[in-house]
């Protein structure tokens, strides 16, 4: 769709469904990422209190943001997104979620560019921006015993669970390049040993070739581990992350401290099922990483011992 | 000599008698000490005695110890996967074959140095003397009991034996020695330099014993059997020889020096004490082209210098293949540092989520990544034990590179003994033609002129003493080349045998 900076992404969300309200069993329409930003906001704003579930990161670097991982990335994002919407009890019913589900796109412009059109003149922007910033300050001053125990519990328990899942998912991340690193070590390794198998010639040099062979079928197999990490792993972690910061930032913003008590009753409801889903969530991605490294070992150990006799046979 | 590797422990009755005889409570502890500071590039200093049967665990006790890999690490003094069954393979066979059934060198003790004299009592300078235990193996009759033999030598006296077997064996492959000062030596704890200095030694004794022709010299015998001060002779400084020399040139140029004997005359003249053979080699190289020289050697020239193009190639690759296996192992290393890092941020992780839990559902999260924290931190301990193991025995190519400098000088020797070859056969023609002048010159003046004849006389004497001398060169060419084609099948089955170690990675992941 278009070329240079106008160039974006278009997805296709198919919905099936059986409820009344919709238009039809089935409805393919298509969205960019900005209508899911625009869903999103929509949400935050009318349903104040529950976790709307998170969106992948905005922005991204320009050359990056067409590379195939990136694309796919986002797109399992964006899927979790739209069902995570689908199932909760409450934001499933709202009206712009139909909206996104079902308008033709020359409606969903409208939809979008009269939300976003008003925010677009700068001195609203200000305005907007300007009230935030008091509002804050506002909120800073207002005396803290208004809180309650149980709420600043809340809110700590938040901030610590972002710092620890943030550096497991770190480290994850970092696992992910490991896995490519060592990749390309044993590939540039099973070339070198063959090579060196040629200059020994006759025997040697089959047992060599195989060696080497193996290593490079290894490092086939450890970019295709990396590349699971990566979506079934790393980014489910991510994910988690994303979901805690924004109930952080809920827990943060201004509104919560006014009224606090009616979101701590709800917030504790959404708690809960939010801990729910996720302890799915990442028991799935355990279970992903689990499957893969014991996978990807047994790969390593076959390979090894399928030499292993004729290297025997040589040195015999 | 190929990497070295004391005889695989198939003589049970005499292990353990040896067990008890050797000083090995002191040092089993150093190799704990070094073993554990692991750095792949030092590794090679962690390799334990030859018959060290106490495992050591490789990394300090955890609630995961792997079982298998102090196993292994233990009884890894034989290199030889085969080390049970009756070996074949042509390493075995050469420690089969070889002189000594066992060497070791042990007990670093530091000494004073005799001439020294101080003022201040204690800090006269000290070097560290080494034990050194040997034991022939018995040819056969009568069996019994092997003589033993243990001399205290330094790392001075190394240095010497190696420089006398360089003199000697001019053409083999002589392993190269241990190097003096290393930048690491500097950088690192004496007791760490001290263990790793002793290793070292020790394999390069052992590479020594396993040549076939060095194993059998007079010089390693004498070293190794021979109480007392080392009684090979130092080398001499080149500028005393240099003098030696030239002290003998007028008498050379004035034709009064008497003819040297063949044997010497083989030596190439870069020893120093000829300087006359010194010019004329050097116009000899400078004039022929050493790859046209068209002697009746011609033919075995090319199949040599095939080889010698072969064995640069086997050199290139290896080297590559061995920064490929450097490479390898840092990826290896990253990579379990990586798991156990992620494995520590799940352990957090679970202690906070069991600490602060207010939902069921986050206990049954904190038992998930609990389990795949253990398990990451397993598999990091894994990685890293899988990583000793590959130093080790990537450490071979290390080795082979090694080997690699001895072939070089092996090379330049036998350069430079065609090139006195050449130079003989030069001479030779030369002396030749003169002959026939002077006989033409004499058969003119009837009666013959009586210093011409004796002239003539002298020439012919030279002439011989010449023929002779290029015989002996010929002969010690011929030797030399022997030398060669058998080092060079030796080496690459070495190898094939040193690479079989690469299978045993598999076992290692096998604790998954």
């Amino acid at each position: 769709m278009g070329t240079g900076v106008q160039a974006y992404i278009s997805y296709r969300v198919i919905t099936k469904t059986n409820l009344p309200e919709f238009e039809g069993p089935e409805k393919i329409v298509i969205r960019r990422y900005s209508d899911f930003e625009w869903l999103h906001d929509r949400l935050s704003e009318k349903y104040k209190g529950i976790f709307i579930p998170s969106l992948p990161e905005k922005n991204a670097v320009e050359k990056f943001r067409f590379s195939k991982e990136f694309i796919e990335l986002r797109r399992r994002a964006l899927d979790l997104f739209v069902n995570r919407i689908a199932v909760h009890p409450e934001l499933k019913q709202s009206e712009d979620f139909r909206i996104f589900l079902q308008a033709d796109e020359e409606k969903m412009d409208r939809a979008r560019s009269y939300e976003t059109g008003i925010f677009k003149k700068p001195s609203d922007f200000l305005q907007m921006f300007k009230t935030k910033v008091s509002d804050v300050v506002l909120g800073k001053e207002k005396p803290v015993e208004e809180s309650s125990p149980e709420y600043e519990k809340l809110k700590n328990y938040i901030f610590e669970l972002e710092n620890h899942l943030a550096e497991a998912q770190k480290q994850a991340f970092r696992l992910v390049k490991r896995h490519r690193e060592l990749g390309q070590s044993l590939a540039d390794f099973g070339k070198a040993i063959k090579l060196l198998g040629a200059c020994e010639g006759d025997s040697l040099e089959k047992v060599f070739s195989e060696v080497g062979s193996k290593s490079e079928m290894l490092s086939v197999k450890l970019q295709k581990e990396a590349d699971n990490l990566l979506f079934n792993f790393e980014e489910p972690l991510k994910d988690y992350v994303r979901a805690v910061q924004s109930i952080k930032l809920k827990a943060d913003s201004d509104e919560a401290t006014k009224r606090f008590e009616h979101i701590v009753a709800v917030m504790n409801e959404e708690l809960a099922r939010f801990q729910e889903q996720k302890t799915a969530d990442i028991g799935l991605a355990f279970h992903e990483f689990a499957k893969g490294q014991a996978k990807l070992a047994k790969d390593i150990a076959d390979a090894w011992r399928g030499v292993l006799p004729k290297l025997e046979a040589c040195s015999s | 000599m190929m990497s070295s590797a004391p005889p695989p422990p198939n003589l049970p009755a005499d292990a353990d008698g040896d067990m008890e005889s050797l000083p090995l409570a002191p040092t089993a502890s150093d190799y704990a000490s070094v073993s554990s500071t692991f750095d792949p590039l030092l590794s090679s200093a962690s390799l334990p005695t030859p018959i060290a049967a106490a495992p050591f665990p490789l990394s300090p006790s955890s609630f995961v110890d792997p079982p298998s890999y102090a196993d292994v690490s233990a009884s890894s003094s034989s290199f030889s996967p085969l080390s049970s069954a009756p070996s074949s393979s042509p390493r075995s066979a050469r420690a089969a074959a070889c002189e000594y059934a066992l060497i070791a060198v042990s007990d670093p003790t530091p000494e004073a140095e005799p001439a020294a004299t101080s003022l201040v009592p204690g800090s006269a300078p000290t070097y560290i003397s080494y034990l050194v235990t040997s034991a022939r193996r018995s040819g056969g009759a009568g069996g019994g009991g092997e003589r033993r033999y243990a001399v205290r030598r330094r790392f001075r006296d190394f240095v010497t034996l190696a420089d006398r077997l360089a003199e000697s064996f001019r053409g083999h492959f002589v392993p190269p020695r241990p190097d003096k000062n290393t930048v690491e030596s500097q950088v690192m704890q004496r007791d760490e330099f001290v263990a790793q200095r002793r290793a070292a030694l020790e394999r390069y004794l052992w590479r020594l014993a396993e040549h076939p022709a060095i194993g059998a010299s007079d010089e390693l015998r004498v070293f190794l059997q021979a109480e007392g001060k080392m009684p090979l002779p130092t080398s001499t400084d080149v500028a005393s020889r240099m003098l030696d020399g030239a002290a003998r040139l007028p008498r050379q140029l004035m034709g009064e020096e008497a003819v040297a004997a063949p044997q010497e005359v083989v030596q190439p003249a870069k020893g120093g004490r000829d300087l006359l053979r010194i010019f004329k080699e050097l116009k000899q190289s400078v004039v022929s082209d050493w790859g046209g020289v068209k002697p009746p050697l011609v033919e075995e020239d090319k199949e040599f210098l095939d080889k010698k193009q072969k064995l640069q190639d086997w050199e290139q690759q290896l080297t590559s293949a061995s920064q490929q296996a450097e490479a390898l192992v840092k990826a290896q290393q990253d990579m379990g540092e990586t798991m156990g890092a992620l494995g520590l941020a799940f352990i957090k992780l679970t202690k906070f989520e069991t600490e602060e839990a207010m939902y069921n559902s986050q206990r049954i999260r904190a038992a998930d990544s609990k389990r795949i924290a253990t398990a990451a931190v397993k598999a990091s301990r894994a990685c890293r034990d899988l990583n000793t193991q590959t130093v080790k025995y990537l450490d071979t190519l290390h080795e082979h590179l090694g080997i690699m400098l001895s072939v070089h000088t092996a090379f330049s020797d036998r350069a430079s003994a065609l090139l006195t070859v050449q130079t003989l056969m030069s001479d030779l023609a030369s002396l030749q033609l003169r002959i026939e002048k002077l006989e033409a010159a004499a058969s003119k003046i009837f009666g013959g002129d009586k210093t011409r004849h004796r002239k003539v006389e002298e020439l012919r004497e030279t002439i011989r003493a010449t023929e002779d001398a290029k015989c002996c060169a010929l002969r010690e060419y011929e030797r030399i080349k022997a030398a060669y084609a058998e080092k060079i099948v030796e080496g690459w089955e070495t190898v094939a045998e040193e690479t079989s170690g690469y299978a045993r990675r598999s076992d290692n992941n096998l604790a998954w």
